[in-house]
C-alpha cells in the first residue's frame, strides 16, 4: 500500500463525510424550493450536528450496552461502505475488500444493530419503527443485490471497482437491464433511505414514521452520530447509483491526485443533479401507507430480476 | 465485455423495446384495474408498431411498414378503443379477484420467462437474423399472457390476456424473422378484429345471462353430473 | 384450377347470399343448394386429380395431392348431407321456439362459412393461411355453438374460445418458427411458408427448431383435434351447439385439425431425424383413446357421449399416424374417413332423438324403435358401426391398426384393446336401451330426413368390405407422403 494510496483513500472517505450533511441539506433545499416555500439553510445539518455534539446525552435507566454502541457501530459501518463503494477512484488500497455482497452485508450489519437499540429500550414506538425497518429492508436487500447482481453480470464481477471500471469504459449503447436496474435501485434507495414513498424524513407523525421512531430515544453525540450516519448512507446509495448508472468521469487509478482532485468536482455535480432529482421525486410523489411498501418493493425486485434475465438473454 | 455494443443501433433499439414489452407483459399481470389493463394493452401496442417500423427501416422491406400501420391502427387504437367502450357500457372497473395472488403469480411469471429463454437460447444460436435475442422475450411474453388468462376471473381482462398473447406472437413474428409474408399478416390481423368484434357481442350475452362478467358463473357444465 | 376457385368461392358466396337471405324460409334450400353445388365442384376437382395427378394451383398457393384430395371431397360431401339433415332439423328447432329468424340466419351463414374455412385449410399450400383458416373456423363454430344463446351454450362457446385461441396461439407461434427456420433457406418471403417448398428441403430445416415447432404445433393443432388433456371444450361444444354443427365439427373439424398436425409432421420427420414426432403423436394418442374410453361410461348425457367417443377416435388416428409406416398410414386415412361419416351419422339420428324427447339425457331417452323405426335401427347400427363391428370401415381400419400395433409396439396392443373393449362394453349399456327401451312416447309427427344417414352408413359399409382402386390407391399415396 503506497503512501498516496492510502492517502487518496483517506480523501475519498473524508469526502464523505464532509459532502454527506451537505447533500441532505441540498435535497431539503430543492424540497423547499419546488413546494414554493422558502429554503432553510443548506448548512443546516452541519449546524444540526454540532449542536448534537455539543449537549449532553441522556440515555435511558434501562438501557444496555448495545443502545450506547450502535451510533458508533452504524457509523462505523456507513464510514466503512463509503470508503469500498468507489465514488471518485476505483483503484483504491480497500478496493480489494469492495464487494457488492460485503457492501450489502455492511448495510445490513448497521440496520440489525439500528433495529436492536430501536427495540432496547422497550417503548412501543422503538420496537413499531424497528418491525417497520425489518420489515422494509427485508424487501429492499433481494432487490438491491438482484441490481448488483445485474451490473455484475454485465462485467463478470462482484468486485466493485471492477464493474464500476468495466460499466465507465463500455461503449455508448442502450442497455435495456441496466435501464431496467437503475429504475428498481432507485426504488430501493427510496425505500431503504426512508424517502417519500415510503417514509418521509420531514416528520415525526407517530402512525407513519419508520426511520424516525428508531431514534426516538437518543439524544446528543448519539443522536448526532445517527443523523449523520443516515446522511452517508444516503450519500453511499447516490454514489452507488452513480457509479453503476453514470459511471463517466470516476478515476481508474487512485494515485493521481490531479485526477483525484478532477473527480471530485464532477462527483459533487452529479451528486447536485442527483439530489434535486430525488427532491423531484420526493415532491411528485405521495406517501404510501406501510401496507402498500410490499408492492413498492416487490415491483423493484421484479424490475431487478427482469433486468438480470434480460441481460441474460439480450447480454445487454 | 459482452459484444452487444458491437451491433447496430436499430437492433440495440429494438432489444430496448423487447425489453420493455417484456416489462409490460408484468405490468399486465399485476395490474387490477382494467381500463389500466387496456392502456398497457395500446402500449405493447405501440411497442410493436415501432419495432416494426425499425425493422422495417433496417432492414429494407417496406411491407414492414404496412404492417406497423396496420398495428398501429389496429392494436393502438382500434382495440383499445373498443374496449374501453366495452367496459364503459358493461361497467366493469376492478378485476381483483383472482385464482392466485399478485406475489405468486409474479414469482410464477419470473419462472415462466426463465423456461422461455432457456426454450429459446438454442434456437436464437441458430438465428440468422440480428434481432435473434428478441425471440426468447416474444415466447415469454406469449407465456406471460397465458398465464394471466390462467389466473383472471373477468371476461374482460382474460381476453385481454388473449390480445397480448397475440402481440407476442406478433412480436416473434416481426422482430425474430423480420416479418410474416403480407397475406398471412393480414389474415391474422383480420382473425384478431372479427374474434375481438365477436367477443364483444358475447360479453354483452355473458352479462344478459348471468348478470356478471365474472366467469366463476360459467363453471357449470361438467362430466356426469 | 378452376375447380379450386369453384370449391372454395361457392361456399364463400353461399355465406354472403345466406347473411342476406338467411331468415327467409328458402334459406334451409339455398344451404342446400350452396352445398350441393360446392359438392359437384369437389367431385371435379377430384376427378381431376384422378386423371392428372397431383396440382399446384394459382402461383403455388393452393395445391392438391392425394393426401387432402379425399379429405376436401368427404369435407364437401359431409357439409352436403348434414346441410340435407339441418333442414328438417332448424325448421322443428325454430318451432320449438328455440331460435329467430336472426338466429337462423346467422346459422345458415356460418354453416357455409364453415365449410369455406375448412376447404380453405385444406387447400391451402401456405402454413400460415392453414393457421388464418383454423383460426376462422374456431371463430364461426363459436358462434354456432352459442347459438341458442343458452346460459350452458354461452359457457360451452365460451370455453371453446378461449381454450381453442390459446391452442391456435401456440400453433401460430409454431408455423412462425417453422418459417424462421425456413427463410433462411428459402429467403423471406411468400416462399419460406409454402408446404411445397418446405418439403422439398425437409432435409435441410435446423432439427432443434423444427422439434420445437413441432411440439408448439401439436399442442395448438392437437387442442382442436381434441387430444386428451387437451379436450375440455370439445364435449361442450358438441352437446350445447345444434345438432347439425355437432356432425360437422366431429364430422369435419376433428379432421381437418389432424390434417394439419400430419401436414407438419411430414416437415419436422424429414429434418428430425428421430422417432420425436411420432413418439410425441403416438403418447397424445394413447392418452386419448384410454381417457376417452374410461370417460365414455360416466356420460349422462348422449351428445356428450358421442363427443367422447370422438375424443377417442381421434386419439386412435393419431396414434396410428404416429406409429407411421404405410400400413398405419393406410388405417389412418381409412379410419378418418370411415369415422367422419359414422359419426355425422350418428349425430344426425341422435339431433332426431333429443328432438324427440325433448331432452338430451340419455335416461329420458327411450324405445327409439318403437317411436320411429327408422331412427332406432340407425342408431344402433351407427353406433356398432363406430365400436368397430365387422362388416363396417372402421373395424378394417381398426383392425389394420391394431395388427400394426402388436407388430411394432406391442405395449401398446392391451392398452388399445382394452380400451376399445371399454368404450364397447359402455356405449352399447348406454345406445340398447335408448333403441329398444320401454317407452309411452308417440310416433314421431315429422319425418325425419334419413337420406343422409343411409348414404353415410352405406358408404361406411362399403368401405368396410371394398374399398375403391382409386381411394386405396390415394390412400397408399398420402401414407408413402406421411413416411
Amino acid at each position: 500500500m503506497t503512501i498516496t494510496g492510502f492517502l487518496s483513500q483517506l480523501l475519498q472517505v473524508a469526502i464523505a463525510l464532509a459532502l454527506a450533511p451537505l447533500l441532505v441539506g441540498w435535497v431539503n433545499c430543492c424540497r423547499a424550493w419546488l413546494a414554493n416555500k422558502r429554503a432553510p439553510s443548506l448548512l443546516l445539518p452541519y449546524r444540526m450536528i454540532r449542536k448534537l455534539f455539543a449537549k449532553d446525552a441522556v440515555v435511558a435507566q434501562n438501557a444496555s450496552p448495545i443502545f450506547r454502541l450502535t451510533p458508533y457501530v452504524v457509523f462505523g459501518a456507513m464510514t466503512c461502505a463509503a470508503a469500498i463503494v468507489p465514488s471518485l477512484a476505483t483503484d483504491l488500497p480497500f478496493a480489494r475488500a469492495a464487494d457488492a455482497i460485503a457492501l450489502v452485508g455492511m448495510f445490513a450489519l448497521a440496520r440489525v444493530f439500528m433495529a436492536l437499540a430501536a427495540m432496547d429500550i422497550g417503548t412501543a414506538f422503538g420496537s413499531l419503527g424497528a418491525r417497520r425497518d425489518m420489515f422494509i429492508g427485508f424487501l429492499a436487500e433481494p432487490a438491491l443485490l438482484m441490481v448488483l447482481f445485474t451490473a455484475s453480470l454485465l462485467s463478470g464481477s462482484t468486485s466493485l471497482p471492477q464493474i464500476v471500471d468495466t460499466l465507465a469504459h463500455r461503449e455508448i449503447g442502450i442497455y435495456p437491464s441496466l435501464a431496467f436496474a437503475g429504475v428498481a435501485f432507485t426504488m430501493v434507495s427510496l425505500a431503504e433511505n426512508a424517502r417519500i414513498p415510503v417514509d418521509n424524513p420531514a416528520t415525526h407523525l407517530e402512525l407513519t414514521m419508520i426511520h424516525e421512531a428508531m431514534i426516538l430515544e437518543y439524544s446528543a453525540r448519539h443522536l448526532a452520530l445517527l443523523e449523520w450516519a443516515a446522511a452517508l448512507k444516503l450519500f453511499n446509495y447516490s454514489c452507488i447509483g452513480l457509479a453503476l448508472f453514470v459511471p463517466f468521469g470516476i478515476v481508474v487509478s487512485g494515485t493521481g491526485w490531479q485526477l483525484l482532485l478532477s473527480a471530485a468536482p464532477l462527483l459533487i455535480v452529479k451528486l447536485a443533479i442527483g439530489g434535486a432529482a430525488l427532491a423531484l421525486i420526493e415532491t411528485l410523489s405521495a406517501k404510501m401507507r406501510i401496507f402498500r411498501a410490499p408492492e413498492f418493493l416487490g415491483t423493484a425486485f421484479m424490475l431487478a430480476v427482469l433486468a438480470m434475465l434480460v441481460n441474460l438473454l439480450l447480454g445487454a | 465485455m459482452p459484444t452487444l455494443t458491437t451491433l447496430p443501433l436499430w437492433v440495440q433499439i429494438i432489444n430496448l423495446l423487447a425489453a420493455i414489452l417484456l416489462l409490460l407483459a408484468f405490468a399486465m399481470l399485476a395490474q387490477r384495474r382494467i381500463v389500466s389493463l387496456i392502456d398497457l394493452y395500446a402500449w405493447q401496442g405501440l411497442v410493436l408498431a415501432s419495432s416494426t417500423a425499425i425493422v422495417g427501416y433496417a432492414t429494407g422491406q417496406p411491407h414492414l411498414y404496412f404492417s406497423a400501420g396496420l398495428t398501429l391502427l389496429l392494436k393502438v387504437a382500434l382495440l383499445p378503443w373498443l374496449l374501453h367502450r366495452l367496459v364503459r357500457q358493461l361497467d366493469v372497473k376492478w378485476d381483483v379477484e383472482r385464482l392466485i395472488n399478485v406475489p405468486t403469480t409474479m414469482i410464477i411469471g419470473l419462472v415462466l420467462v426463465v423456461f422461455a429463454f432457456n426454450l429459446a437460447v438454442p434456437i436464437s444460436q441458430l438465428a440468422s437474423t440480428v434481432t435473434r435475442a428478441t425471440l426468447g422475450i416474444a415466447l415469454a411474453t406469449v407465456m406471460l399472457s397465458f398465464l394471466m388468462m390462467i389466473t383472471r376471473r373477468k371476461a374482460i381482462s382474460q381476453v385481454i390476456g388473449f390480445l397480448s398473447m397475440e402481440n407476442g406472437l406478433f412480436f416473434a413474428a416481426t422482430s425474430a424473422t423480420y416479418g410474416m409474408p403480407m397475406v398471412v399478416e393480414l389474415g391474422i390481423a383480420l382473425d384478431v378484429l372479427v374474434g375481438m368484434l365477436i367477443l364483444g357481442v358475447f360479453f354483452f350475452q355473458i352479462r344478459e345471462q348471468f348478470d356478471s362478467l365474472d366467469l366463476k358463473h360459467l363453471e357449470k357444465l361438467k362430466d356426469s353430473e | 384450377m378452376v375447380e379450386i376457385v369453384l370449391v372454395l368461392s361457392l361456399p364463400l358466396a353461399g355465406a354472403a347470399v345466406l347473411a342476406l337471405f338467411g331468415h327467409r324460409r328458402v334459406a334451409a334450400d339455398i344451404n342446400v343448394a350452396v352445398s350441393v353445388c360446392t359438392l359437384l365442384a369437389a367431385a371435379a376437382l377430384t376427378a381431376r386429380v384422378v386423371i392428372d395427378g397431383p396440382l399446384l394451383a394459382l402461383d403455388r398457393q393452393f395445391f392438391v395431392d392425394p393426401f387432402n384430395v379425399f379429405l376436401v371431397a368427404l369435407t364437401a360431401f359431409v357439409g352436403f348431407t348434414t346441410s340435407i339433415f339441418s333442414r328438417p332439423y332448424m325448421r322443428i328447432e325454430e318451432q320449438h321456439k328455440r331460435l329467430n329468424a336472426a338466429r337462423l340466419r346467422l346459422y345458415h351463414s356460418m354453416y357455409q362459412l364453415f365449410n369455406f374455412t375448412m376447404l380453405l385449410a385444406l387447400l391451402t399450400n401456405n402454413l400460415g393461411i392453414l393457421w388464418v383458416a383454423m383460426e376462422a373456423a374456431t371463430l364461426t363454430t363459436v358462434l354456432l355453438v352459442s347459438l341458442y344463446r343458452t346460459p350452458a351454450s354461452l359457457e360451452a362457446a365460451w370455453k371453446y374460445f378461449i381454450l381453442c385461441g390459446v391452442g391456435i396461439a401456440q400453433a401460430l407461434f409454431g408455423t412462425i418458427l417453422l418459417y424462421f427456420a425456413a427463410e433462411k433457406l428459402l429467403g423471406a418471403g411468400g416462399g419460406a411458408l409454402l408446404w411445397t417448398e418446405l418439403d422439398s428441403v425437409k432435409g435441410s430445416l435446423e432439427p432443434t427448431v423444427l422439434s420445437l415447432a413441432f411440439v408448439f404445433l401439436l399442442v395448438g393443432y392437437g387442442t382442436k383435434v381434441g387430444l386428451v388433456p387437451l379436450h375440455n371444450w370439445l364435449p361442450d361444444a358438441h352437446a350445447e351447439g345444434p345438432t347439425p354443427v355437432s356432425a360437422v365439427l366431429s364430422g369435419l373439424l376433428l379432421n381437418v385439425a389432424l390434417y394439419a398436425v400430419v401436414r407438419c409432421k411430414v416437415l419436422v420427420e424429414g429434418s428430425v431425424q428421430t422417432s420425436f414426432a411420432k413418439d410425441l403423436m403416438m403418447g397424445f394418442g394413447m392418452l386419448s383413446v384410454v381417457v376417452a374410453a374410461l370417460l365414455l361410461s360416466r356420460q349422462k348425457d348422449i351428445k356428450r357421449l358421442f363427443a367422447y367417443s370422438s375424443i377417442e377416435h381421434m386419439g386412435i388416428i393419431t396414434f396410428a399416424f404416429g406409429m407411421g409406416g404405410p400400413i398405419a398410414n393406410f388405417a389412418g386415412l381409412l379410419h378418418m374417413t370411415v369415422h367422419s361419416l359414422t359419426k355425422s351419422a350418428i349425430f344426425f339420428t341422435v339431433g332426431h332423438a333429443a328432438q324427440k324427447a325433448g331432452t338430451q339425457v340419455i335416461d329420458d331417452i327411450r324405445g327409439l324403435v318403437t317411436i320411429n323405426p327408422q331412427l332406432g335401427w340407425a342408431l344402433a347400427i351407427g353406433s356398432l358401426a363406430i365400436l368397430g363391428m365387422p362388416p363396417f370401415g372402421v373395424f378394417a381400419s381398426e383392425f389394420l391398426i391394431l395388427t400394426t400395433a402388436m407388430r411394432d409396439h406391442p405395449w401398446a396392443t392391451p392398452l388399445l384393446l382394452g380400451s376399445l373393449g371399454l368404450a364397447f362394453a359402455a356405449m352399447f349399456s348406454k345406445v340398447q336401451p335408448m333403441v329398444f327401451g320401454e317407452t309411452a312416447a308417440k310416433r314421431l309427427p315429422l319425418r325425419p330426413s334419413m337420406l343422409p344417414v343411409y348414404a353415410h352408413l352405406a358408404l361406411v359399409l362399403m368401405l368396410g368390405l371394398w374399398i375403391p382402386p382409386f381411394l386405396a390407391d390415394w390412400y397408399r399415396q398420402a401414407a408413402r407422403l406421411i413416411g
